[in-house]
């Protein structure tokens, strides 16, 4: 499941790009900062991110999961850190539903 | 292409009249209620749910937005009311109020907002109520509720402004409808007299403020509550 989750990532990140066009986010790995690191995406940029990845999850795994729920909001390190971190939490998100 | 349309509590009263109207003027119309509709209505697409239900509201606006591919407007109307004494109204009464008005319009706007901010447009009308403005006796309840989704129209209008999308709220004076059904002669007559116009509303006088809501010209038009009647 975290590999789909990584590729849904790049995915939704390549999305975001096109209309950001940031040079950080054009080859992204595990590594890549998002939110919070070097690449400089704005709390407006991570709201388009997570709604793109929202829909993207179920359009290809047809399941509802919100994102931002509180254990995301309370994490200590942020699951929107990197495209690993929220690959990861992605994949544990749906390991409960 | 029609413009796409969520309502919620379509089965009967405004919520019923507004899916009538809208998909009268073409709109493809997602409605949705607790129970089935009595009537269908032809356009209409409807969902059973109740509205405080996290999983059940992204479960329907993800069907909506894979269906159609867009969502233009949502209307969220479904609301319920109650009549009572401070002291003598139970807590589950005032949770269920809130449940409805209050995290019901917050999880719709939240859901078909995450969607209108990819397609850059959006018009979200919430429903608010007289009853705040004017501080009715023994609506504590309900007016409170009412009175945070103005708030909260006000908050969401400066907060998704950027991606296009308004967010207005419509204050209805009293219409005939069941919302209104227990309150007697009297106190309703008291209430009108409190109005600068002094007649019950009509549903024609709520679309005519939902029209101007949702017109694309109206893109200059956020974070306001309108009141009927002359009611400020």
């Amino acid at each position: 499941m975290r590999d789909k989750a990584v590729v849904l990532v790049k995915e939704a990140v390549s999305e975001l790009n096109e209309e950001l066009d940031y040079d950080s986010l054009r080859d992204v790995n595990d590594q890549t900062p998002l939110f919070g690191g070097e690449s400089g995406i704005d709390s407006l940029s991570l709201v388009m991110l997570v709604t793109t990845l929202e829909s993207a999850i179920f359009d290809e795994l047809g399941c509802t999961v919100s994102l931002a729920d509180e254990k995301a909001m309370s994490m200590r390190n942020s699951p929107y850190r990197s495209v690993g971190a929220l690959a990861e939490f992605i994949a544990e998100k749906l390991g409960e539903v | 292409m029609p413009e796409v349309m969520i309502i919620t509590g379509t089965r009967k009263g405004i919520g019923r009249y507004l899916a009538e109207y809208y998909t009268g003027k073409g709109y493809s119309v997602v409605g949705c209620s607790r129970s089935e509709m009595d009537k269908e209505i032809a356009g209409y697409e409807h969902h059973c749910l109740d509205v405080a239900d996290e999983q059940a509201v992204q479960q329907m606006v993800n069907e909506v937005r894979k269906k159609y591919g867009r969502i233009d407007v949502l209307l969220n109307n479904a609301g319920i009311a109650s009549m009572n004494h401070i002291l003598l109204t139970p807590l589950a009464t005032v949770r269920k109020i809130f449940e409805t008005n209050v995290f019901g319009t917050f999880l719709f706007a939240r859901e078909v907002a995450k969607v209108m901010c990819r397609q850059k447009y959006g018009r979200i009308v919430n429903f608010a109520t007289v009853a705040a403005p004017l501080k009715l006796e023994g609506e504590a309840a309900y007016a409170a509720s009412k009175a945070a989704v103005d708030n909260f129209t006000k908050v969401m209008a400066k907060e998704v402004a950027s991606f296009n999308i308004t967010v207005n709220a419509l204050g209805p004076t009293p219409v005939a409808t069941d919302l209104i059904k227990g309150v007697s002669d009297d106190k309703m007559d008291d209430l009108i007299r409190t109005q600068a116009i002094k007649r019950l509303g009509t549903f024609k006088d709520i679309v005519n403020v939902t029209d101007f809501f949702i017109s694309k010209d109206s893109d200059f038009i956020t974070g306001q509550t309108l009141f009927l009647g002359g009611i400020s």
